[in-house]
């Protein structure tokens, strides 16, 4: 069914603008052609039936659900809710004192607002589309594996102690879920017109968030596919030299970009002769560790837990790098 | 005088929520007082997580998203 963004590609490209298919240019013009065209059908009919289903499911759901859960599964649901509940990093603070004012450990919420920003329903059908499930599976096992452990180790050495003073305050006078309003957690069943006009919604808000991370990311995407020669990467880091891995996680700090538009970039990579592990590392590190999103935490965390924890995101996406690397 | 407080982080959303809902309360001749609250610990202490949300008079009206036009005129 694809196949045609590719022909349609070949005849733009080729036909209309006259480009030689064995030409630099040429080359980098299709690929920003099938890629954009592809993606952005692919995102409006996905991002709406996915908001279909997933109408009912709100973060307030999400909190007590949580908060209801032992630990030890709290830190792998804490992980599968931030990879199906899409939120906005703005309202990241909120969800943050929200989760702990209802006495959810500091980890599992983090396991929640680590694996966010790496996975979302939008980031994995990309995946399947352009890189196949193979990739996808390893992305996905990756990111929530990140999510978790960073999770358990934030409990492990008592992240809660670095919070802020009325945050710290907030998790310890905490009241139990049951204390709560109770119309959050008896949402009425929604009726296919309440779930038509989420969805529409839900596509409206998350396209106008991240079209213009598809232009970006394919042209980035395209300009690598067409201009670097396969055997130069392939040449340099091709043997996936163990420099490599915290140098592309490195790299990938300043970039701040997210899953959708990083994804082009990965495939480009990948087709190029980029090894896995490496390229994952780059994405990962492009994809979640970013500045601005950090500076927003201190606002609830003291700089102490900050500094841990984006030490933690480096060391996880090296060490992740290393590991693809070595098994592949 | 209704107190209104748009609560948020500050972003474009918040802003909006808060034009919006002076521009009906103008239109319907209310008296209205609309604060933008952007304080982490306040919003919390309403117990919002997800914003732009909407207090009028210290009761939460409405959180999660810009409201439409009819949900600020039965407000008023």
């Amino acid at each position: 069914m694809l196949a045609i963004f590719t022909d349609l590609a070949d005849w733009l490209t080729f036909i209309l603008f006259g480009l030689s298919p064995n030409s630099k240019l040429g080359d980098a013009v299709h690929f920003f052609i099938e890629d954009t065209t592809k993606i952005f059908f692919l995102l409006v009919i996905m991002i709406y039936f996915i908001a279909l289903l997933r109408a009912s499911l709100n973060i307030e759901r999400v909190r007590d659900y949580l908060a209801s859960k032992n630990r030890f599964i709290g830190y792998l649901t804490g992980s599968i809710f931030g990879a199906i509940t899409p939120f906005c990093s703005c309202s990241s603070i909120p969800v943050f004192l929200g989760f702990t004012s209802a006495g959810i450990p500091v980890g599992i919420t983090m396991s929640f607002l680590l694996t966010s920003p790496l996975i979302n329903e939008v980031a994995v059908l990309l995946l399947l589309s352009l890189v196949g499930w193979q990739i996808t599976f390893m992305y996905v096992l990756v990111g929530m594996a990140v999510g978790i452990l960073g999770g358990v180790f934030l409990d492990l050495i008592r992240a809660e102690k670095m919070l802020q003073p009325f945050a710290l305050k907030a998790y310890q006078s905490a009241t139990p879920v049951a204390d709560l309003d109770g119309d959050s957690v008896a949402k009425p069943t929604l009726s296919f017109r309440e779930r038509h006009d989420f969805a529409k919604n839900e596509l409206w808000n998350i396209f106008s968030r991240v079209w213009k991370w598809v232009f970006i990311g394919v042209g980035l995407g395209a300009a690598l596919h067409g201009y670097v020669p396969v055997s130069w990467l392939e040449g340099n880091l091709g043997d996936g030299q163990w420099w490599s891995v915290p140098l592309a996680v490195l790299l990938g700090i300043p970039l701040y970009s997210n899953a959708t538009g990083v994804i082009p970039i990965m495939e480009s990579l990948i087709t190029k002769g980029l090894p896995i592990g490496t390229t994952m590392a780059f994405c990962m590190s492009a994809v979640a560790a970013s500045f601005p999103e950090f500076i927003l935490l201190k606002q609830v965390m003291t700089w102490k837990l900050l500094t841990i924890i984006f030490a933690m995101l480096l060391l996880s996406f090296t060490l992740v790098g290393w590991i693809l690397n070595l098994v592949n | 005088m209704k107190q209104v407080k748009v609560l948020g982080s500050g972003c474009s959303k918040c802003v909006k929520t808060a034009e919006l809902i002076k521009a009906i309360a103008a239109e319907n001749e209310v008296p209205v007082n609309v604060e933008k609250e952007t304080s982490a610990e306040v919003i919390m202490s309403y117990g919002v997580m997800s914003t732009p949300a909407v207090v009028i008079d210290e009761v939460v009206v409405h959180y999660g998203s810009i409201p439409d036009k009819k949900k600020i005129q039965s407000w008023f």
